[in-house]
């Protein structure tokens, strides 16, 4: 798409603000257009997976005010205002955050397509959570799918990165753990 | 077929009162949206049948939880994260902070809603039968005013409910009267997580000498939409838990149900998974009841 053209259908669609990774971004999409598309193509931020499109898998998963959401079912225009972090944001000046050394040497990626929203939902976790129970990783993780079946090294990794980590617990409200069908 | 974002008009009015207005000048035009995941779902399969969105995800007056000494009130836009992490809820009603876990994972639960879960009308709707035994009540709003209506007769038929054209579900209201009362919800699926209703069953029921005193059955995947088992609660209402009551109320419950053979299961099996779990309940109040 040329400069002219493209600048013709900015104009079209009203501008929507927000920031990715502590980055003040403005956008002109169409308001229906998906989160994830959004910063994908408009953001070239291509670390967030799509997929089943549906909110099953959490290929998708980003934290978006910090609560984890698939990005796949956000209009964009719901981000408005709001601060985003991908997975691109994980890692700091260079430095790999400790999620990310943990699956790394922890065998937690293997063909890497659900990686990304992985350790969003991770990160999501121990954001709130520093020092998870196994169920409440597993539990973290729920809406996360692995097809090369990677589930136990993904779960150790989590782990491992919540013993290196030396955040102090945070107090949160206790929630039930899931209550599933008998 | 992908859906097309361009083919889609999508507005924030910002407030409450802007909604409404809009809702009121061009009845059943717009769509509300909140959380999306629904909507976006058949918006990214390319059948979603709303040329015009307005949204609802980030008004504050939606998305509270309000708690007076008669009743906890939900706004419609309260997700069922926000449901399982309220003190109130876990403690006062706890089969609705149980429904609120099986809501598929944490991405969808924090920001899957509670009034969408209703207005979409799933008969399969996870929170449906715990509100139905809580004897929840649906408040509406639009400019013309607000108005009540129970939520056991919201739903008028498949995905169909008794909202005007320009009203928006505003909170559900569940009255604080059921500490005493011995609670059961029970949801049988395909696996543990994920996973849609095959069937599922709510109930609460107040015993005062061994004799139901007052009892509210609440199911999902038996008929059209959740529904309140009435002539099952009349035929157990006023009696005590006897050889003879089980099987009568499990008669009751067959002749009341009208389950259907679909992707996720057959009517077959659903009325006998039914009346097991009416059993079950109605079991674990015998116990409940001989123990010293």
């Amino acid at each position: 798409m040329n400069a002219n053209r493209k600048a013709r259908t900015d104009a079209l669609w009203p501008a929507i603000h927000f920031t990715v990774n502590g980055e003040g971004r403005t956008v002109n999409v169409p308001p229906m257009k998906r989160l994830l598309d959004v910063l994908r193509e408009d953001l070239h931020l291509t670390g967030t997976k799509e997929g089943c499109g549906e909110g099953e898998c959490g290929s998708c998963s980003v934290r978006m005010n910090d609560e984890l959401v698939n990005s796949c079912l956000v209009p964009v225009l719901q981000a408005e205002g709001s601060d985003i972090q991908t997975v691109e944001g994980l890692a700091l000046d260079g430095e790999l955050n400790p999620l990310q050394e943990a699956f790394l040497h922890n065998g937690g990626a293997q063909c890497g397509i659900c990686t990304p929203g992985m350790l969003m939902a991770a990160a999501q976790l121990l954001a709130h959570s520093p020092h998870p129970s196994e169920a409440e990783i597993r539990e973290g993780l729920a809406g996360n799918l692995c097809r090369c079946t990677g589930f136990i090294r993904i779960f150790e990794s989590v782990a491992a990165a919540a013993g290196a980590s030396e955040s102090e617990p945070t107090k949160e409200p206790v929630m039930e753990q899931t209550h599933h069908a008998r | 077929m992908r859906g097309n974002a361009e083919m889609h008009e999508l507005v924030a009015p910002g407030s409450l009162g802007a909604v409404l207005d809009l809702l009121a000048a061009e009845p059943g035009q717009w769509t509300p949206i909140a959380g999306g995941t629904e909507l976006m779902v058949a918006f990214s399969a390319g059948r979603l049948n709303a040329a015009k969105l307005v949204n609802l995800w980030g008004i504050p007056d939606l998305r509270t939880i309000d708690v007076t000494p008669q009743s906890v009130g939900l706004g419609a836009a309260a997700t069922f994260l926000d449901l399982r992490k309220h003190a109130a809820i876990n403690t006062e009603f706890p089969l609705l902070a149980r429904a609120a876990s099986w809501i598929g994972s944490v991405a969808n639960q924090s920001r899957a809603t509670l009034g969408g879960n209703l207005v979409n009308g799933s008969p399969a709707a996870d929170s449906s039968p715990a509100l139905l035994a809580y004897d929840a009540e649906i408040e509406t709003i639009s400019v013309r005013g607000r108005r009540k209506v129970p939520y056991s007769e919201f739903h008028t038929g498949y995905k169909r409910n008794v909202l005007a054209s320009d009203e928006l579900l505003y909170a559900i209201h569940l009255p604080r009267r059921f500490a005493s009362h011995r609670q059961y919800l029970r949801k049988v699926g395909t696996r543990r997580a994920m996973a849609i209703a095959k069937v599922a069953l709510g109930a609460t029921a107040l015993l005062e000498q061994g004799v139901i005193r007052e009892i509210r059955l609440g199911a999902a995947s038996l008929a059209p939409y959740p529904t309140r088992l009435k002539q099952t609660e009349a035929a157990l209402l006023g009696q005590a838990l006897t050889r003879e009551t089980v099987p009568a109320a499990r008669r009751a419950l067959l002749a009341e149900v009208q389950p259907i053979d679909d992707i996720r299961s057959t009517a077959e099996y659903r009325r006998r998974v039914a009346v097991n779990l009416l059993e079950e309940f109605l079991l674990e109040l015998r116990r409940e009841e001989l123990r010293p």
